[in-house]
């Protein structure tokens, strides 16, 4: 196989940061490779050089063997590369095939041959094998058919190159399954394809072979994946072993301090039942549409519940208002950490505060106790801040999350339900983390956490709940866990799925 | 360094405003006199009175287009029902109340119905202007009580009692602000609605409480006019709102929500009352005030956006008027 696409010691610097130092690495065409790394260790100025958004301080990009030097994007474009991003970039309120041929609409004398643009958008969907109607608005779209149209845009430029960014980050499991079966197909079509995530499940499924980044720096090149453990890759991706990033502290269990007894709302499929102990740390494992938020948003009461109960030490919770549950002792750690989680511009202490202060039931702010125990919280969870009054915005999402778990100390929650606790935050603060979850069930608290990073949840939880289209799928002892285990619960099975529906 | 930057920072509305005066005084003969400025203080007691809880409102990323039209509704009916009933009390408390109802009208349709609070208070803008046409058949309607004009021309300690009325708004609403739940909820809330919800703040109560203080307020400072011109008037305060928003925003009142001081609307209020009592000095026709209000309206939303932003196509701000969060940046980066 020749390289389609290589990257040849590429380098590339921004004031005070080295975002990438002599990266070498290629594609072939009829390769699926994978680009994996934690958040910042270069995936995204990767792809920015070869969408040309970014030109290469040292180094270059080869397409085909020769050298190339992209002006911008559409040097880029030109060359045959076509970049599939989180975002998608489409015009929401234009049609399937308008948005398809965006740029390049067939025209006759000036207008739009509306009857040749309808042929060739057709041809671009039968190829991607969807049931698309061409004349439906995009708007109107889920968001994984929208994410086919952004490919059959690269399609309807034969682009050779095509480079996934975080593709499944907001698909559903029966998405997931339709976007991998095509880029099945753009392989077979022998195109070269550039496959970055962060899920381990699916480079292990599409991928023929991995480079990992590290910290700006290529840290490992496994060519063929079939021969790889999902280990190795998380050590060279973190540069230390599992054991040390996880490290996991045994502790005994109380009482139960949870009990979920046939609860049913929106995005569960099937009631749930289960009982939490004081001191565990339960994780819920499942692909992205599983059910894992919705049902943590029913027990905090911000969705409505359609059936069954909930009672924390077994006094029954009055569903339906945050505020309850607040004050029955729950507190929330959200996944989307920017939009519900933070008061962006207000101040470190003020974030921590904000919950305690509207279960006391007093009017006037106490400025004295708040600034004592916001201090003492900052300190504890090594929150790293300039001061307490330093907009939250501009901290590390490490340490954003430090001070919502401290907001919850603050408030004197017993039951921690954290939604993806280390989304987005490095290697270093997620051991950081993973202690300060430690310490909150060693002090008798029950700690629910969710997780889509399998090696995650087995490395923290005690026990497992995978969660499998809003049903849960079953519970795995910490003894038991493997990846094979909790995969096999968590990967809709074909032939019951439809079945079920 | 740290500390006098944010020092410099928090003086920098205040260095603003002694500059407008002190070049207001140095340009406009009289400007600076006794007399002036007691009637430069007293012509923004309207706009005063109302900005301290249109901060409230902005605060919370919404605004509140109906209380041009609340203040000459509360003065009406005020008239009317003083003239049927001889009630001093009862009239004014027919204000109150009648401004109370269009906020918890406001509050309620965006709060719960979740409708976008300009598009709402545009429409009660509309509806509640058209009442006070109705209330007083489209006339002026002559208070027959000598005693209700006190409220608009008496004095305490020499002081105006419009005067004294906005002082107590500026200092009640200022506390209400900084040092209650309440207000530090206002800002949350602003700041990032989903945020404050899932904290645990009562984000409805909020939002529709403070549409009902904006509504009583507005309603306020409409009988207290109509107390100062001695009739109601259902045409008067037209365009009040959009006065109300320009000395908020030029006080530093973010359109964007979570950020907002008491000190800075004060600021804003004399800046906005400084210029328009110079232009009256001057004997600027009143065709061309049109133009410099609006004027500073652009100018305010500007100055909102480069607050934001730190800078604008290459022009920067001096460092005590950027955000804070912006010099955090620059100094940890």
């Amino acid at each position: 196989m020749t390289a389609l696409l290589a990257y040849e010691r590429v380098g590339k610097r921004f004031p005070g940061v080295v975002a990438l130092d002599d990266v070498s690495f290629s594609v072939a065409a009829g390769e699926v490779r994978a680009l994996m790394g934690e958040n910042g260790a270069g995936k995204s100025t990767l792809l920015k050089i070869l969408a040309g958004e970014y030109r290469p301080d040292s180094g270059g990009l080869r397409i085909d063997g020769a050298n190339v030097a992209f002006g911008g994007p559409r040097d880029s474009q030109a060359s045959g590369v076509a970049i599939i991003h989180q975002e998608l970039h489409l015009a929401p309120d234009l049609t399937v095939t308008e948005n398809l041929l965006l740029g390049r609409m067939p025209a006759r004398g000036g207008f739009i041959d509306r009857k040749a643009a309808r042929r060739e958008a057709e041809a671009i969907l039968s190829q991607l094998g969807e049931a698309i109607d061409p004349d439906a608005r995009v708007r109107s779209l889920p968001i994984g058919k929208r994410q086919m149209i952004e490919i059959g845009k690269a399609l309807a430029r034969d682009a050779r190159i095509i480079a996934f960014d975080e593709p499944t980050s907001s698909l559903s499991a029966t998405e997931t399954r339709t976007l991998m079966r095509i880029i099945a197909d753009l392989r077979r079509d022998g195109r070269a394809i550039l496959y970055v995530s962060h899920r381990m499940e699916e480079v292990f499924e599409i991928s023929d072979s991995v480079t990992v980044l590290r910290d700006g720096r290529h840290a490992g090149d496994f060519p063929d994946v079939a021969a790889l453990s999902q280990d190795r890759l998380i050590a060279a991706m973190a540069g230390r072993t599992i054991a040390d990033i996880y490290a996991y502290r045994d502790r005994p269990h109380g009482a139960i301090a949870v009990r979920i007894a046939g609860l049913l709302g929106p995005g569960l499929r099937r009631p749930v039942d289960l009982d939490v102990r004081e001191g565990e740390i339960l994780g819920f494992f499942g692909l992205v549409g599983a059910g894992r938020s919705e049902l943590f948003k029913l027990l905090y009461g911000a969705a409505p519940v359609a059936a069954g109960s909930v009672s924390i030490a077994g006094v029954p919770l009055v569903p339906g208002d945050p505020r309850r549950a607040i004050a029955a002792g729950l507190g929330l750690c959200p996944e989307d950490r920017k939009d519900e989680a933070i008061v962006p511009l207000a101040g470190v202490a003020e974030n921590i505060a904000i919950a305690r202060r509207n279960i006391v039931g007093r009017p006037m702010v106490d400025e004295r106790a708040e600034a004592g125990q916001t201090r003492s919280l900052i300190d504890l969870m090594r929150v790293k801040t300039a001061s307490a009054a330093t907009p939250i915005a501009t901290l590390s999402g490490g340490n954003q999350q430090k001070a919502i778990i401290a907001r919850w100390l603050a408030a004197d929650a017993r039951i921690l339900l954290m939604d993806e606790p280390t989304r987005g935050i490095d290697v270093g603060a997620r051991s950081e983390i993973y202690a300060h979850m430690y310490r909150l069930a060693e002090e008798g608290r029950t700690i629910l956490f969710a997780s889509s990073d399998m090696p995650e949840v087995m490395g923290v939880a005690d026990r497992i709940v995978v969660m499998r289209e809003g049903a849960v799928a079953g519970i795995v002892p910490r003894s038991d866990a493997t990846s094979d285990t909790l995969l096999r619960l968590a990967l809709p099975d074909a032939g019951r799925a439809s079945a079920d529906l | 360094m740290r500390a006098s930057a944010s020092f410099l920072r928090g003086l920098g509305p205040l260095v603003l405003l002694l500059i407008v005066f002190a070049g207001l005084g140095l340009l406009v003969p009289d400007f600076l006199g006794l007399r002036n400025m007691r009637g430069l203080v007293l012509s923004v007691t309207l706009v005063g009175t109302i900005a301290t809880t249109m901060m409230l409102v902005l605060a919370l990323r919404e605004v509140d287009l109906s209380v041009g039209s609340v203040t000459a509704l509360s003065g009406v009916l005020t008239a009317v029902v003083i003239g049927q009933t001889g009630s001093v009390a009862l009239g004014i408390l027919a204000g109150l109340v009648a401004g109370a109802l269009v906020g918890l009208l406001n509050g309620w349709v965006v709060a719960v119905l979740k409708v976008n609070s300009l598009i709402v208070t545009l429409a009660t803008m509309e509806i509640v202007r058209g009442l006070a046409f109705l209330v007083s058949s489209g006339e002026a309607v002559s208070i027959p009580a000598e005693r209700f004009y006190v409220l608009g021309s008496g004095t305490l300690l020499g002081i105006n009692y419009p005067i004294w009325i906005m002082l107590a708004a500026f200092v009640g609403f200022g506390i209400l602000l900084n040092c209650t739940i309440f207000g530090r909820n206002v800002l949350a809330i602003g700041g990032n609605p989903e945020a404050a919800r899932l904290a645990g703040v009562p984000v409805r109560r909020v939002r529709i409480s403070v549409f009902v203080w904006q509504g009583a307020v507005a309603a306020l400072a409409g009988i207290v006019l109509a107390a100062r011109i001695t009739s109601g008037q259902p045409n008067t305060s037209q365009g009040l709102e959009l006065a109300v928003i320009s000395a908020c925003v030029l006080g530093g009142v973010s359109l964007s929500g979570g950020v907002a001081t008491i000190a800075g609307v004060v600021i804003g209020v004399f800046i906005m009352g400084a210029a328009q009592n110079a232009l009256n000095l001057l004997d600027v026709p009143t065709f061309y005030q049109y133009v410099v209000r609006g004027g500073i309206l652009l100018a305010a939303v500007i100055f909102d956006r480069l607050r934001q932003s730190g800078s604008l196509r290459g022009v920067s701000l001096p460092h005590f008027l950027r955000p804070a969060a912006q010099q955090q940046d620059s100094s940890t980066s």
